[in-house]
């Protein structure tokens, strides 16, 4: 029994990194992805954000889900996930000012993530605390790994640096840490239009590429937006455009 | 609030810093409801429309907020705000004006988690607009969305078909085209300051 239980539960948590990246497979999330890959640091930032979001919210949806009663859930779940982002909001903007200042308008943009409400709706409320936990670790980390990548491309492209401003992230632990390591510079005439909005689009179209390409062999369905479908309101919005419909509309 | 300022926000808004293609914000209806002219029409005419009235309504009780030192309360009252509104504006326009119902009504619940609607809100907070100010910004923000939706959905009937390497096709060859969109409206960076300035 203790045995299957930590099976299920590895499952739960290696699903959200790769096999259900919340990004590069559902497509969820993709405005604060673009937005704030710019950087490393701000793409570590912003990821570390949105999982504590996630963890949290996770863990309260799940702890509430036999409470609220099921026609109000949708705001309930927004409240719930509302109070989590203003708490990471005032943390951060205590411990890590610059980061406040460098993701601007996405810290409290976090409300309104898909990937954040999707998981309350298609995992929290039907699962219990511990596993809804470890599912928001998951997808938080799956989130993050694949807003590093995408600046990793951008930053050394569009910038020529590495970890650039790393003491933004840094200076939490105190003065020079790592020996005041503030991020290193590779190219000298960097292409500046990876780190324009153009250049968000573009690395992110490659890397949903290669993801296909990946899942392909896996013979996993590629990733794709449905438009009504892949959002997670679907299920309790009465107007929900399918297919067909589409057609006529 | 003179005419000069009026029209340095609208355009700034609609072309040098366009919501979507250079905000990245409302990529969601961006990508998902931009196939077709039509659709792309009625949702940018919804997004403009909650985008006013949402402004409208969250500009008070944002100055109320700061009045008693609530500031912090923002986000969770914005939103909580933009959420009921969007329903209310759903239910008397379904009562009261059928015909705006139906052209607009399918779009509504989708515009709740929109990020572009909380998003202008904020900036509008941020920058510290005065109501006027803060309306003018939503309008161009809004404006803004329709021209990308618009431009990008003719973009795309276009790419349907193309001749697209297998790899690519998809999302991959949309979000290919959207980074070409956005290269466009590149050119326009500096406009506003060069007009204005």
């Amino acid at each position: 029994m203790a045995k299957s239980e930590k099976c299920s539960l590895r499952k739960e948590f290696t699903k959200g990194l790769l096999r259900e990246n919340p990004v590069l497979r559902l497509v969820l999330g993709t405005c604060p992805t673009l937005a704030v890959s710019t950087s490393m640091v701000n793409a570590i930032g912003m990821g570390i954000a949105a999982t504590l979001v996630l963890i949290c919210s996770n863990i309260a949806i799940s702890a509430l889900r036999k409470i609220i009663p099921d026609k109000v859930r949708i705001p309930a779940y927004i409240v719930i996930i509302a109070s989590f982002v203003t708490i990471v909001q005032m943390m951060v903007k205590a411990f890590v000012p610059a980061l406040d200042e460098a993701l601007g308008v996405f810290l409290p943009l976090i409300v309104v993530n898909c990937i954040i409400l999707g998981r309350a709706e298609a995992f929290a409320n039907k699962n219990p605390v511990i596993a809804s936990a470890v599912d928001g670790l998951g997808m938080g980390i799956g989130f993050t790994a694949a807003l590093f990548c995408m600046a990793l491309v951008r930053e050394f492209l569009g910038n020529g640096t590495l970890f650039v401003d790393a003491q933004n992230l840094l200076g939490v632990f105190g003065d020079n840490v790592l020996g005041g390591f503030n991020g290193v510079t590779i190219l000298n005439t960097p292409m500046t239009l990876f780190i324009l909005p153009a250049g968000g689009f573009f690395v992110f179209g490659i890397l949903i590429a290669l993801s296909n390409k990946i899942s392909d062999k896996k013979k996993l369905p590629k990733a794709e937006l449905h438009g009504c479908e892949s959002c997670p309101l679907a299920a309790t919005c009465s107007k929900v455009i399918t297919k067909k419909e589409e057609h006529k509309v | 609030m003179n005419t000069a300022q009026v029209f340095s926000i609208i355009l700034t808004a609609i072309l040098t810093e366009n919501f979507v293609l250079c905000k990245f914000l409302g990529i969601c209806p961006f990508l998902g409801v931009s196939k077709k002219v039509d659709t792309a029409l009625g949702m940018s005419v919804a997004v403009i429309f909650v985008m006013l009235i949402s402004t409208a309504v969250t500009y008070p009780i944002n100055s109320l907020l700061n009045q008693y030192d609530l500031g912090y309360l923002q986000t969770i009252v914005c939103i909580l705000v933009i959420a009921a509104l969007v329903q209310l504006v759903e239910i008397v326009l379904k009562k009261y004006i059928k015909s705006l119902y139906n052209a607009l009504g399918i779009y509504l619940p989708l515009i709740t988690t929109n990020c572009a609607v909380l998003g202008v809100v904020l900036l509008n907070f941020d920058n510290s607009y005065s109501f006027g100010l803060s309306m003018v910004n939503s309008l161009g923000a809004g404006i803004g969305f329709l021209v990308a939706m618009l431009i990008f959905a003719g973009v795309r009937s276009r790419l349907e078909t193309a001749d697209i390497p297998e790899g690519l096709k998809g999302l991959p060859a949309t979000l290919i085209a959207a980074s070409l969109t956005s290269v466009s409206f590149l050119g326009f960076s500096g406009v506003v300051d060069g007009i204005f300035g």
